[in-house]
């Protein structure tokens, strides 16, 4: 009922301006979507994407910024496999976007069978750069990395690093740690970062590469200790955590929250959502979220986007050429 | 009693007229998603989230929370009536509901529901607001090979749902986990099954498509099948007296009822499982302790009992790892996390202590959205009966369009429309041949919980199966499980000894 309303209002705004720019001969017709905008997300609902996800819906509706709905379609299939696949082969690639995470980069490098080239993806916005940390719990007494390394050692392969998903993000980063450091952690793969995050607590696992948000409330509460983080300079949320770079390695690493539009979308459209998108960016509730959720990553769009792209693709091939889960 | 402070202050939160509008708005609203085939309360909440914004966020939790509660009494109605799970939490309710409304008595079922689940909910919500920390760590310590556990016991107390034909459960029971292990296989970050490269299958096979098939429309080719379409529902009649008599009848069906409340809360605030597996845990369970377990499947009470008793006992249950330790026991609780994001609120453990008056008003409305949505449900069954009272040859090209928006609705996937149509098909070859079909629902439920928490506790142990024995928690769960699924065997070869003994005599 809520969205045939909607439809009316936004069919009658879209006449009105409709009306006034044919009354203004000489002025050139911004684009405008003419129905509902699919909205795939590219992670199950519930989980980290998905939220970011919907709380950038609820500010486009909010704030009344579109006069189409956004219309969230969750596609967690084959890590982001199945919504780059129907991306590609969306039948309007006006009004369709996506929002993405890593697994942007790394599911085409994994499985180049499915034919996705990301730079054929129309470069909407940067809206963020999730942080990874690496968090113990506090009953095993590690309070610095040095004592962790010393630990993880004496260990042996019996030390667990629970992380979301299999050659994703968590995963590199237990691999970089396990490369440069000569450890032998074992890592346990689980389908979201709650979970890894209630397995920490519960202490079923001996570390995780969480990020803020999704180990908060046990970092509140004291049940986990962060150690170090994989940015480049310390996060404003952990002043006393410091960063592996501090700790002698040139190497830092986020996740990127970024929206897209499908392959084949025109000019002005891309124009539109990267409009519509920087604002969503610079509302005082995005901002505040980035704030509380201790969110790196300026935003970017257009070329300068699309170089990150590049960049960081590259570097997930190297990371997963090394770790051996691609020739 | 601090609590019971507490819970005052709550339910005079909740007592706001706006909130109480909210309430009645949202079990309604609930009501209507949770009988649609194929929406669910995660559809319902996901789709609604948005709406919220309007109201503040404890109002907004109230009314998501009331959807969600309707739901769960929703998703009855149309298992009962049509025979389609109206949302994968009421499949169960499918095996006796469906049966006892052939015979005419929809009335006992549907008010069987409304009752059983008003109980559920109550005793979940009376476990809640007493022991909602201490019970926040017992979901803590369950691990990896805890909830294997328990799920090799769920599959144990199901075992004998099939009847006697072991076998025969079996092949159905693997079945269901060969299609459960479709899609991404989590532990190797690669696709399995998915027939060359058929997109559709990348995301596994949506557990609603697959009882939507078997019960839409595979009972829809049944019924056409074994009564040419002269199906009528002879005793769809429906008075006070009737209702009051109904209630009367439906109170025999206390064990299950009692079974279905506390399992099913249990079961909830597991991370990981949810009302779908509690309601089937619970079913088999009082199948299992059930005098005459035989009658089940063929239109016990107990069976609609258990399984509604579970199913809300288990929504209020998820909501207590959401609020206590930020981590969701279902998915529709995955949302509503979601959106206390978007309101600025921190789930985890500190939240009983920051946001009290947040916490305990949503408690109390938990206790009156429960009450509405009883008085809802129960007002609105004379005109489920009617709907029962139109010819077959009406209601099935009703069954099945509402199977088709059913199975399009779970993923928004012609590939699963499709899926679901194939289903049907050969759950009715199945049933033809009397294979037992409700084991390869369980095992599709509970083989995409089941496997990967194998896998990982394995990885723990480095491949030694005794994790599952040795362990404080995990080991009496196993033991138990083990017992279970031999004392059918056990059972059949005692059996097949005093035959032969008694041929060799006579």
């Amino acid at each position: 009922m809520a969205i045939s309303r909607r439809h009316i209002l936004g069919m009658a705004g879209a006449l009105s301006i409709g009306t006034m720019v044919a009354g203004m001969p000489g002025t050139a017709a911004a684009w405008e979507p003419t129905k509902p905008i699919d909205f795939i997300i590219m992670a199950g609902k519930g989980g980290g994407a998905d939220k970011m996800a919907r709380l950038m819906q609820a500010i486009v509706e909010q704030e009344k910024m579109a006069s189409k709905p956004l219309v969230p379609v969750n596609k967690s299939g084959g890590s982001g496999a199945e919504a780059l696949i129907a991306a590609k082969g969306a039948n309007d690639p006006d009004h369709t976007i996506m929002v993405t995470l890593n697994s942007f980069f790394t599911t085409p490098l994994r499985q180049p069978k499915l034919g996705i080239d990301i730079m054929t993806f129309a470069p909407v916005g940067r809206m963020a750069e999730d942080t990874f940390l690496l968090w113990v719990h506090k009953d095993s007494g590690i309070k610095t990395f040095e004592e962790f390394l010393a630990k993880v050692k004496a260990e042996g392969n019996k030390w667990v690093m629970g992380g979301t998903g299999k050659a994703q993000e968590d995963e590199l980063l237990t691999e970089y740690l396990n490369i440069n450091y000569g450890l032998k952690i074992k890592y346990v793969p689980y389908k979201g970062g709650g979970t890894v995050a209630k397995q920490l607590a519960g202490k079923h696992i001996n570390s995780s590469v969480n990020n803020p948000s999704e180990a908060l409330g046990f970092y509140e509460s004291g049940d986990v200790v962060p150690l170090v983080s994989f940015t480049a300079e310390r996060l404003p949320l952990f002043p006393d955590v410091p960063t592996l770079k501090e700790k002698g390695q040139d190497f830092a690493y986020g996740m990127q929250r970024a929206v897209v539009g499908a392959p084949g979308m025109s000019d002005d459209a891309l124009k539109y959502y990267q409009d519509l998108f920087a604002k969503v960016y610079a509302s005082e509730k995005w901002q505040k979220y980035r704030k509380d959720k201790s969110l790196f990553g300026d935003e970017l769009k257009g070329e300068p986007l699309k170089a990150y792209w590049d960049a960081q693709r590259e570097r997930h091939r190297k990371m997963l050429t090394d770790m051996g889960a691609i020739k | 009693m601090e609590v019971l402070g507490l819970l005052m202050d709550g339910v005079f939160i909740a007592l706001d007229p706006l909130n109480i509008l909210l309430m009645l708005v949202g079990v309604a609203l609930g009501l209507f998603i949770g009988a649609m085939p194929g929406l669910g309360s995660v559809n319902g909440v996901a789709i609604l989230l948005p709406a919220t914004f309007l109201v503040p966020p404890a109002s907004a939790m109230i009314f998501l929370a009331a959807i969600y509660y309707g739901a769960m009494y929703g998703g009855a109605i149309s298992s009962i009536t049509l025979g389609i799970p109206g949302a994968s939490t009421a499949v169960a309710t499918t095996f006796d509901g469906r049966p006892l409304a052939l015979k005419g008595r929809a009335d006992l079922a549907l008010v069987t529901a409304a009752i059983a689940s008003f109980v559920g909910g109550s005793v979940a919500n009376i476990l809640f607001t007493l022991f909602a920390p201490p019970l926040a760590s017992v979901a803590l310590d369950f691990g990896d090979p805890e909830i294997f556990a328990l799920m090799l016991l769920a599959f144990a107390t199901f075992v004998g749902l099939g009847g006697d034909d072991i076998p025969k459960t079996l092949f159905s029971i693997f079945f269901g986990l060969v299609m459960a292990a479709v899609g991404l296989d989590i532990m190797t970050g690669e696709p399995r099954l998915i027939f060359g490269d058929i997109t559709g299958f990348m995301h596994g096979i949506n557990f609603l498509v697959l009882a939507i098939g078997i019960y839409g429309i595979g009972e829809m080719l049944w019924t056409i099948d074994t009564t040419r379409g002269n199906l009528t529902m002879t005793e769809a009649v429906l008075s006070i007296d009737r209702i009051l008599q109904s209630c009367k009848e439906s109170m025999r069906s206390w064990k299950g009822t009692a079974i279905g409340s506390f399992l099913g809360f249990f079961v909830g605030i597991l991370p990981a499982a949810g009302a779908t597996p509690g309601s089937l845990m619970a079913y088999g369970v009082t199948k299992m302790v059930s005098k005459n377990p035989k009658e089940f499947g063929k239109g016990h009470v107990g069976g609609v009992a258990a399984p509604e008793a579970a199913n809300n006992s288990a929504s209020t249950g998820a909501m207590l790892p959401m609020l206590t330790l930020g981590i969701p026991g279902s998915p529709t609780t995955a949302i509503l996390l979601g959106g206390m994001v978007i309101w600025g609120l921190q789930p985890g453990p500190l939240l009983f202590q920051t946001q009290t008056e947040f916490v305990w008003g949503l408690i109390g409305s938990f206790y009156i959205s429960n009450l509405f949505a009883l008085l809802v449900n129960l007002a609105f069954i004379p005109l489920f009966i009617w709907m029962l009272k139109m010819p077959f040859t009406i209601l099935a090209p009703m069954i099945f369009v509402l199977s088709v928006v059913g199975g399009y609705a779970a993923t928004q996937d012609m590939h699963d429309v499709w899926l679901m149509l194939i289903f049907g098909v050969g759950a009715y070859l199945l049933r033809k041949l009397d294979y037992p079909v409700a084991p390869a629902v369980l095992a599709i439920v509970l083989g995409p919980i089941a496997e990967p928490k194998l896998r990982q506790s394995l990885l723990f142990s480095n491949g030694d199966p005794m994790i599952f024995l040795t362990r404080p928690i995990a080991g009496p769960i196993t033991v138990i499980a083990i017992i279970l699924i031999l004392l059918p065997l056990l059972k059949l070869i005692r059996d097949k000894f005093k035959a032969s003994k008694a041929e060799s005599q006579a």
